[in-house]
């Protein structure tokens, strides 16, 4: 074997482990969730192998699975707005801050150290009747009877940026550090105050890590179900419950997978604009 | 002949393979014949192995907590067979999990109302247990045996358990006893309670206490249009629907909510945990029996001894004492003590004919769309 076909192959070679684990435990599921989605489910519950489309054209044109799509895009975008008016400064904080950097790090991931579930949870303590919330505001006299602030489209905006926050502001965190902090002196070295020196020079040179952390925000945001289960009210169901719902409760596994695929069709084609326009290296910067 | 293990054999290919006995296509294709076997056959070793320990899956909370310490650790202390208990929210959850599950990896489940039942032996799940093994079945209340015996022609899959009821639960100090037993399952849609009301997330429950609401049979509802009427009403109405026996007891201990429909049992502990909370079943109130369900390609002589050692009367009222459920042993045939009397739904004529059960048939039959209309009606449609 020449030299150029042995270089050519070392780089697959040492991919396929790599490349073996994402085909075994990704795409072969994906597969199977693809045929699983042309199949129907019987009286009983049991599959019905075989190709309709019943699933495809009930998930595509029934305006039920349109309406909570949006609702679900809705919830996320306010949820990314929310985390990136929130994550910028902090990161922003953590990247100019000098001696404790790494000590704010460390903060940050520390609430990655507890579950998730667990963390959405704390919430019901916190804003519940007799949480600690209403509790602290009966003993100043602030108010008299309890409050009910939980199960509502609020709570579950407070609980997804709760969980996403981190990831907003590591990205922008990452960015910010790419950024030489000696263009702001340069900026103000001709005439621009420190302000108008962050608003044409750091904020744009810092906007592919807010794009990028927007971009994980809204996916993961979108994808959620335990947030709307935990501190959502009757009507806050997003649309990974939906999911859920067919196949662990209707055991409609058909139809569950058809309504899967939407959903990952969706969010892939937000990523492959994301893609198109910023590319995917800063998003791995952040997320390493 | 002297028994060979698989490393012994792997050396002596590879040592074959070295000396050149063996060229390199046989060698890998030997391995990987030997990779597939090995592969094919695991999921299935598990039922040749004498048996060392059986899986369990049932509620959480103080029902699980009641069987590991009445039922699960004194078992595993006699016979040496270590029982791993797991937990569910809910049935449906629990039947989409045993359907992406591999033979025997799953063995017993505390099964909820007979329709459960008939849905697992709708799927081909059900096995036949060898009822000489389980001598304990005696004391059971008939009636609870005979409904399971119809739906797999004479045989059993479960031993029934316990049994319940789903009726109205109400914090006394906004809900009085003469205004629950005034407005019944009324209460449920009762504007005055806005999101003070919460109720189970669970299709059936939800048209159960509908038909009750619109003054129709339960089993045989004719007005469909106006039970979803009134579970929309509901919906509107109720602050959050729950998911589990632990977020129940949660929404009532911490006064989120005043009024929803309950579980009898986790009422019971919630009063025994001192809080006022009141408990009423309604005229055609959700009654239920539980089992405890064998299923398909288990161990079977181990889950017998187990439900056989389950249903013996000394353990089965230790259970029942700690889950706040009465027991499926006959107060006709056995002496229940003092505690299981007091418990709601208990009937101590072993008859039953006081509560209202859910006919299989029926509710079988609707459960593909009336599970999938619920799904919508949830969400505000």
């Amino acid at each position: 074997m020449s030299i150029e076909a042995r270089e050519r192959r070392q780089p697959w070679i040492l991919l396929s482990p790599a490349l073996t684990t994402i085909g075994l435990l990704l795409f072969v599921p994906l597969l199977f969730i693809v045929v699983y989605s042309f199949w129907l489910r019987t009286a009983t519950g049991a599959d019905q192998a075989g190709f309709y489309l019943d699933n495809w054209r009930e998930a595509l044109s029934d305006p039920f699975y349109r309406d909570i799509l949006l609702f679900t895009l809705k919830i996320a975008a306010i949820t990314t707005l929310v985390c990136a008016v929130m994550g910028y400064p902090a990161a922003y904080f953590i990247a100019r801050s000098r001696g404790n950097k790494a000590i704010l790090l460390l903060l940050l991931m520390l609430p990655f150290w507890i579950s998730y579930i667990i963390r959405t949870m704390s919430w019901i303590n916190i804003l519940g009747v007799s949480g600690a919330l209403n509790s602290l505001l009966i003993w100043l006299g602030i108010i008299s009877e309890p409050m009910q602030m939980l199960y509502n489209q609020t709570t579950v905006i407070l609980g997804l940026v709760h969980f996403l926050l981190p990831f907003m502001i590591l990205n922008v965190f990452v960015s910010l550090e790419g950024i030489d902090v000696t263009l702001e002196d340069a900026a103000n070295s001709l005439g621009a105050t420190k302000w108008e020196a962050f608003l044409q020079v750091t904020l744009p040179l810092s906007l592919p890590g807010l794009a990028a952390g927007g971009l994980l925000c809204f996916v993961l945001g979108a994808g959620t179900y335990i947030t709307p289960l935990v501190l959502g009210g009757p009507t806050d169901a997003m649309f990974a419950n939906l999911v859920y719902e067919a196949i662990i409760t209707q055991l409609n596994w058909p139809l569950g997978s058809a309504l899967s695929l939407m959903l990952l069709v969706v969010l892939g084609v937000l990523v492959m604009i994301y893609n198109r326009y910023l590319g995917m290296a800063q998003l791995m910067k952040g997320l390493g | 002949m002297k028994k060979i293990d698989n490393t012994t054999r792997y050396e002596r290919l590879r040592e074959r393979y070295m000396n050149g006995d063996l060229d390199r296509r046989s060698f890998l294709g030997l391995l990987g014949a030997a990779g597939a076997a090995y592969g094919l056959v695991t999921p299935y070793r598990a039922l040749a192995q004498s048996v060392s320990q059986v899986r369990f899956d049932g509620w959480g909370g103080v029902v699980s907590e009641a069987l590991r310490k009445n039922a699960f650790d004194p078992f595993t202390a006699k016979t040496g067979i270590e029982v791993v208990d797991g937990t569910f929210g809910g049935g449906d959850e629990y039947i989409s999990r045993v359907k992406a599950s591999q033979p025997g990896e799953y063995n017993i489940a505390h099964l909820s109302g007979v329709f459960d039942y008939a849905r697992y032996h709708g799927l081909g799940l059900t096995t036949k247990l060898n009822e000489d093994n389980l001598p304990n079945l005696q004391y059971v209340i008939p009636k609870l045996v005979d409904v399971f015996r119809n739906i797999t022609d004479g045989s059993l899959s479960c031993v029934p358990y316990d049994y319940g009821t789903t009726g109205l639960a109400y914090n006394r100090k906004y809900i009085s006893d003469d205004e629950i037993k005034e407005k019944g399952a009324k209460i449920l849609i009762d504007e005055a309670y806005k999101g003070k009301i919460a109720g189970w997330s669970d299709w059936r429950t939800r048209m159960w206490y509908a038909a009750l609401q619109t003054g129709q049979s339960p089993n045989g509802i004719t007005d469909e249009e106006a039970a979803w009427d009134a579970v929309r009403k509901h919906r509107d109405l109720a602050l959050k629907y729950w998911g589990s026996g632990a977020e129940l007891m949660s929404l009532l201990a911490e006064e989120e909510i005043h009024v929803t429909e309950a579980w009898s049992g986790r009422i019971y502990a919630l009063q025994e945990q001192g809080h006022d909370i009141g408990y009423f079943d309604p005229p055609n109130g959700f009654g239920w029996q539980e089992c405890m369900f064998v299923i398909k390609d288990s161990p079977l002589e181990a889950c017998e001894e187990l439900l056989n050692f389950m249903l013996a009367p000394e353990t089965s009222i230790a259970v029942a004492e700690g889950q706040n459920y009465p027991p499926a042993l006959d107060p006709q045939k056995v002496e229940l003590g003092d505690k299981i009397p007091t418990l709601p739904a208990f009937d101590p004529s072993g008859t039953l004919e006081g509560l209202t059960f859910a006919d299989p048939d029926y509710w079988n039959g609707h459960e593909q769309a009336w599970s999938k209309t619920f799904g919508r009606v949830q969400k505000g449609y």
